[in-house]
């Protein structure tokens, strides 16, 4: 089976900055939510986007759709530059992009009834000529995302949350986007609705070819649903490429971080903790050089805090990329050591030591 | 896995038959039906559930504070080394709260106040439960906040919570709830609003202290993985009851209960990424938690589970040893564990 090849989405060192304060005893401050990020999406294809909170990545989603204007940076989308377009030019390029939420709650009207809710882009992109056609449009893409027709009357209260996630979908859906951007679809959901909800978005990315960027702080989900994957820090992205080889190889030392720190559902599996010492730095001042240098078990000084490094191919031709000067060695990092609970203490001392 | 605790001494905290209902438009609903269980000294209980599953009432119910007057225990019993805390007068629970049993609530933002400094904060606790000067009550804070792992401590002893980072605030808390070394120590959800860097942080800390003070901990997490490590027992709750409880290894081994089951496998294991292997899906529980209000007839999970029989909607299964420490609610456990 050949792999996708044709980008559908282009990013091109895109940014965002926010200004903040400015407020009676403060002064004005300049957050950089995006920092200089390209990226792709090829048709058919899932980008996972993953990352702490704060580190951008759910601006970055919006800035790609251009919900939110980028500071600076050029965005192609089905060959079009969205930056170049205006408003009124951009309106039927957006039926081709959509988002999903992460929270089925607050992003429906719980005053608008399901047809209304599903329908309402369709109206707008003036895709149906009769309410008949509304009503049998609807009807059937209810029955894509597993409702039922006859939930069209009903309103979002009377949904349970994975139900809800399922309206949402289809809202996206009636426009007939080959975009969508999934910001934490599963996150808000109960462990046995999440697996429903990744399988049918699955589904629907088998039947109606849809490309994903998919954003979520769940590796996980983002493992087994990305064809590709973007570690983002601070703004930044720091390593990307193709999914088996950014989890296996983890080149930068927060990528390797961020995994250990994973609680892996399975008592007799012990991960090597390479426990990260200190809190995210402050967006707003963030650290000279590589922003992780602070934290970072690798950094060297006069290099690493000096000048932010540039993303480099790990291994030529591999697609994928680290912006690191000190990229972790490829060791398996998987201790299989049955630690049972009452020998935690003893555990600790394989630790690192985090005092170092 | 025989009885842990030499039957001279009575568990640190023994629950037995709890049931918690709650007033509702539409009548009574047992939030929480018929749970028992028991914490050892220094033991550790995990609690695992999804939303509407009763964990986090049970442990309101563990601290007397179910809201009033819409939530009220309406049967069983909760003994705190044998003595019976159900129909305490609330007097008699300042004592015992924050003191014998504390608590960590999940988002520490809204569980600190805001214009009190973290070291006031810690000292008004230390000083409503035990008899010292400010002056011992302030070291003893900074002490804790050492312990805890709060860079700089005596400094930071005059930070407000807005000035912590999620994480320091967690730690702020741990602080806070071992002040007056409890005895038993419930921990709802503790990580669940930060990011995995300081969730395992944390985690550890939680451990650590766990080891240091000897306490017994019962942990409320959706999160199976949170429990798979540091928690010697896990208790699996569905839709207000206990469907399964067995020593964490055992659980994750082979898990019993078909709703235990469906939850371990609808998890995406690690290491088996998608490429090259398109048409893969994850196994799933079909459906939706039943509502309160509305259980089914049986066994609660009965219209969601890949076993049912008639018998399932007909009876509702006890909770049962099936082999020694494991109890299970289930008509077929025997026939899984076999």
């Amino acid at each position: 089976m050949s792999e996708p090849v044709e980008p559908l989405l282009q990013a091109f060192h895109v940014s965002r900055y926010f200004q903040v304060g400015a407020g009676l005893f403060s002064a004005k401050k300049i957050l950089r939510a995006v920092d200089d990020v390209s990226l792709q999406v090829m048709r058919g294809e899932t980008l996972g986007l993953v990352g702490e909170s704060g580190c951008g990545k759910s601006t970055l989603g919006r800035v790609v759709l251009r919900l939110l204007e980028p500071t600076g940076g050029r965005i192609a989308f089905e060959g079009q530059d969205l930056t170049l377009l205006s408003s009124s030019e951009l309106r039927p390029l957006r039926r081709r992009m959509q988002i999903i939420f992460q929270d089925p709650y607050s992003s429906l009207n719980p005053r608008m009834s399901i047809r209304d809710i599903v329908g309402e882009g369709l109206l707008i992109h003036g895709m149906v000529k009769s309410r008949k056609e509304l009503d049998e449009r609807v009807a059937a893409l209810l029955a894509k995302v597993g409702l039922r027709p006859e939930h069209r009357e009903r309103y979002p209260h009377e949904f349970s949350g994975g139900q809800r996630q399922r309206i949402g979908i289809a809202r996206a859906l009636a426009v007939e986007p080959s975009f969508l951007v999934c910001d934490e679809p599963t996150s808000a959901l109960d462990v046995s609705i999440q697996a429903q909800i990744v399988n049918l978005l699955l589904d629907l990315q088998e039947t109606l070819g849809l490309s994903y960027l998919l954003i979520s702080h769940d590796l996980k989900i983002v493992e087994f649903m990305s064809h590709r994957v973007a570690v983002m820090y601070l703004g930044k992205i720091v390593e990307t490429g193709p999914t088996p080889q950014v989890f296996s190889r983890r080149a930068h030392p927060y990528t390797r971080a961020l995994f250990s720190a994973l609680p892996v559902p399975d008592p007799t599996r012990r991960t090597l903790r390479v426990l990260v010492e200190g809190d995210p730095p402050s967006p707003f001042d963030p650290p000279k050089g590589c922003a992780y240098h602070p934290r970072c078990p690798r950094a060297q000084p006069g290099r690493c805090d000096v000048e932010a490094p540039h993303p480099t191919e790990v291994e030529p031709r591999s697609g994928h990329f680290v912006a690191c000067y000190f990229p972790e060695e490829l060791v398996i990092l998987r201790v299989a050591t049955w630690v049972l609970p009452h020998q935690a203490a003893a555990r600790s001392s394989i630790l690192p030591n985090p005092n170092r | 896995m025989s009885d842990p605790h030499p039957v001279s001494e009575p568990p640190t905290l023994d629950v037995r038959g709890l049931t918690v209902g709650f007033d509702t438009d539409r009548g009574l609903l047992r939030a929480v039906d018929d749970v028992s269980f028991v914490l050892p000294r220094g033991g550790t209980l995990g609690l695992v559930g999804e939303s509407g599953s009763g964990k986090s009432v049970t442990s309101l119910s563990l601290l007397n504070l179910l809201p009033s007057p819409q939530g009220r225990i309406l049967a069983g019993s909760i003994r705190l080394q044998g003595r019976e805390l159900v129909g305490l007068p609330e007097r008699e629970w300042q004592k015992i709260r924050g003191a014998r049993i504390a608590t960590i609530f999940q988002e520490p933002m809204t569980s600190l106040n805001p214009v009190y400094s973290v070291g006031a904060q810690i000292v008004e606790a230390i000083r409503l439960h035990r008899d010292v000067s400010r002056r011992e009550a302030r070291a003893r804070a900074i002490e804790l906040l050492r312990w805890v792992g709060i860079p700089d401590p005596t400094s930071r002893i005059e930070a407000y919570p807005h000035q912590l980072s999620g994480g320091m605030r967690q730690r702020v808390m741990i602080a806070m709830a071992l002040s007056c070394e409890p005895e038993v120590l419930i921990a709802d959800e503790p990580t669940t609003a930060l990011d995995v860097t300081i969730q395992a942080q944390i985690l550890e800390l939680l451990w650590s202290m766990q080891q240091r003070f000897a306490m017994s901990v019962l942990l409320i997490t959706h999160d199976l993985g949170v429990v798979a490590h540091h928690v010697q027992r896990v208790a699996v709750m569905y839709a207000g009851r206990i469907v399964e409880e067995a020593p964490v290894e055992e659980l994750f081994r082979l898990p019993l209960h078909p709703y235990s089951r469906g939850l371990l496998r609808s998890i995406p294991p690690m290491g088996t990424s998608l490429q090259g292997k398109r048409r893969r899906r994850l196994p799933t529980i079909e459906g939706a938690v039943p509502s309160l209000l509305d259980l089914p007839p049986g066994c609660r999970f009965g219209p969601r589970c890949e076993l049912h029989q008639p018998r399932c909607s007909a009876e509702e299964p006890s909770l049962r040893e099936i082999v020694p420490g494991r109890l299970v609610r289930c008509h077929f456990a025997e026939e899984w564990a076999s």
